[in-house]
């Protein structure tokens, strides 16, 4: 046995290594974050965000086509992709025995831990090989694919959440099934639900794996869903791979705008998730 | 993955749903309406093995000229229709590796000092700054790698690992800034939040009776740790697992860093691809069928690791939280 002192000396010294390893880790996400908005704001104005981008050589333009691809992106995959997960949860929730139901969150919980590029290649083989073309429905039903297992999952939580008493209070009154499911359980659990669905979007707003091949990109402005359309991660990545200085600076300024939309959907959600704890 | 809170009655996948008992009084309407509900959750599910299926429809021409000998030939000449996946094995298991060795300590330096040493009131905004690495898109790390980490490596650590311990195999060559090592640092960045988050469930799980059992014996606080690490210790290997699962899955920031070539090298320094990154890189520019499948076949070898992966992983952290539904209520 070592001496009291030694030990001491050793418990206190872990202590503050442990220390060390969390302020390293808030250092980092502070010199990302803080590099972004430094580099990201000098580019970043209202034109920057209401032009498409100008040919190489003139000066000027913006992202106006990704924000507006990105957006329709996560719309179709939203709607695609919401009430799949949520009515998948309700039935893993509140319908599905035990063996069964574990099978089926087996299998989805399989899907969120696939990588995305997977299932860019999946979306790939059915819809753009089939039909000659890359459109922004394929790269909706990519997220929508990567959306639904986290959606399912979190409201098949929050339902779990929602206590006995309540189903059995409606039912006695003599609401049909669908009723309670519907319009006291899933209303009771809402507030839980719209939060996941919201992490779920800032997940997918992240996304750029399974977009390559198919909703690819586009240099203006285009809300056909069957052609091909463009998204800010794309834009991002084809940016960050130019020798062009002027593209650069506009994937800074790009990256500024994603990631200040995705953590003010988190620290939107932390903060609702505190208030209703409290 | 870490947003499983709440009661946990059966384990992390069984649990007996409320409405389950109603199967033989349901009306029509009713039954109609659970049907519904079933064919979402057989949609959600059934993607996974069209996913499968699919992929392995879309590999007869490589199948068939390769066999099983894809996964052990190194060779990746498109212009002679000559593929072999090794490479991009090798690349996906050393990144990730890199990236493990040195988020593990970390992370779980971090979960030790949430659960053992800061006070609630602290260790509540650490851990959600943590999560908030995990919600940057993959890209926005590629990108910042890049311009800030790759230059800076290259510019001051590597000469200085280079200069140190030149004379080893792994650290020989011409360090440009962009290959395996540089790809691996940047994992381990991304896998912190997740092995942060399961190490700390894990932990706050562990009988608050034990480190007094401990402390009351006379032992320090890192002696205390040290007995609910051990006792957790199938839980955070889950969470380590996980973490590989991740980084081994992880496209986008490595394909920006790694260097894309297909070449198994000694040296950390040297260049390599993965195969998220070979199919992020090549699959638009394949343009024979036989090139397309190799890379569609490079995926589902992915596939099979990560499911491997996972399946491992979940058991585990399952095995560590079980009957402990409370404790994970953080």
């Amino acid at each position: 046995m070592h001496s009291n002192r030694f030990r001491k000396t050793i418990s206190a010294c872990v202590t503050l290594l442990t220390g060390v390893s969390a302020a390293v880790v808030i250092a980092v996400l502070i010199a990302i974050l803080g590099y972004i908005a430094v580099t990201g704001i000098s580019r970043l104005n209202l034109e920057f965000l209401i032009n498409d981008p100008k040919p190489i050589g003139e000066s000027g333009g913006g992202i106006a086509n990704a924000i507006v691809g990105s957006f329709i992106l996560i719309g179709v995959a939203s709607v695609i992709g919401m009430p799949v997960g949520i009515m998948g949860g309700l039935y893993l929730a509140e319908f599905a025995s035990s063996r069964f139901g574990m099978v089926l969150r087996f299998l989805i919980d399989t899907l969120t831990g696939m990588p995305s590029i997977i299932v860019g290649v999946f979306v790939w083989t059915i819809m753009v090989k089939p039909s000659g073309h890359f459109s922004a429905l394929s790269g909706g039903v990519s997220l929508a694919i990567i959306m639904t297992p986290i959606v399912a999952r979190t409201t098949e939580e929050m339902i779990r959440l929602v206590p006995h008493s309540m189903r059995e209070a409606a039912l006695a009154l003599g609401a049909p099934v669908w009723r309670v499911t519907l319009g006291v359980v899933l209303r009771a659990a809402a507030g839980g639900v719209a939060t996941g669905a919201m992490l779920a979007i800032a997940r997918i707003a992240g996304e750029t794996a399974p977009l390559l091949f198919t909703a690819l990109g586009r240099s203006y402005t285009s809300t056909n869903i069957s052609q091909p359309i463009a998204s800010l991660t794309y834009q991002i990545y084809y940016y960050a791979g130019s020798p062009y200085e002027e593209w650069r600076s506009m994937a800074w300024a790009a990256t500024l705008v994603l990631v200040g939309m995705i953590l003010m959907i988190n620290v939107t959600v932390k903060i609702l998730a505190r208030s209703r704890r409290s | 993955m870490t947003t499983k809170r709440g009661p946990r009655r059966e384990g992390a996948f069984g649990f007996a749903a409320p409405l389950n008992a109603l199967r033989g009084s349901l009306s029509p309407l009713d039954w109609l309406f659970k049907l519904a509900t079933l064919l979402f959750a057989l949609a959600i599910a059934g993607t996974v093995v069209a996913i499968t299926l699919q992929m392995v429809m879309n590999t007869p021409l490589t199948f068939e000229k390769f066999g099983w000998s894809f996964v052990t030939r190194s060779v990746w000449n498109p212009v002679r229709d000559d593929f072999g996946a090794l490479p991009f094995i090798y690349g996906t298991v050393v990144s990730s590796v890199i990236g493990l060795l040195i988020a593990v300590p970390v992370s779980v330096g971090v979960a030790i000092f949430l659960v053992e040493t800061a006070p609630r009131k602290l260790a509540d905004p650490i851990s959600f700054v943590v999560q908030l690495l995990a919600a940057i898109p993959s890209v926005v790390y590629g990108l910042w790698a890049i311009f800030v980490l790759a230059p800076l490596l290259r510019r001051h650590i590597y000469p200085a690992i280079q200069s140190k311990l030149g004379y080893l195999p792994l650290f020989q060559g011409n360090p440009n800034g962009l290959g395996l090592l540089t790809a691996g640092i940047i994992l381990s960045i991304m896998v912190v939040p997740i092995i942060t988050a399961v190490t700390t469930d894990v932990m706050r799980a562990a009988p608050q009776s034990q480190r007094e059992a401990a402390l009351a014996l006379g032992a320090t606080k890192w002696e205390a740790t040290i007995i609910v690490l051990q006792n957790a210790r199938s839980g955070i290997t889950g969470a380590v697992i996980l973490g590989l699962g991740r980084a081994i899955g992880e496209t986008m920031a490595v394909t920006m860093v790694i260097g894309n070539r297909p070449e198994i090298s000694a040296s950390l320094f040297d260049p390599s691809f993965t195969i998220a990154s070979a199919i992020a890189n090549e699959f638009s520019e394949a343009t024979t069928e036989i090139y397309k499948q190799a890379l569609v076949e490079l995926g589902l070898i992915l596939f099979v690791i990560t499911f491997a992966i996972n399946v491992a992983a979940r058991l585990l952290v399952w095995a560590a939280t079980r009957g402990q539904g409370k404790a994970a209520d953080a």
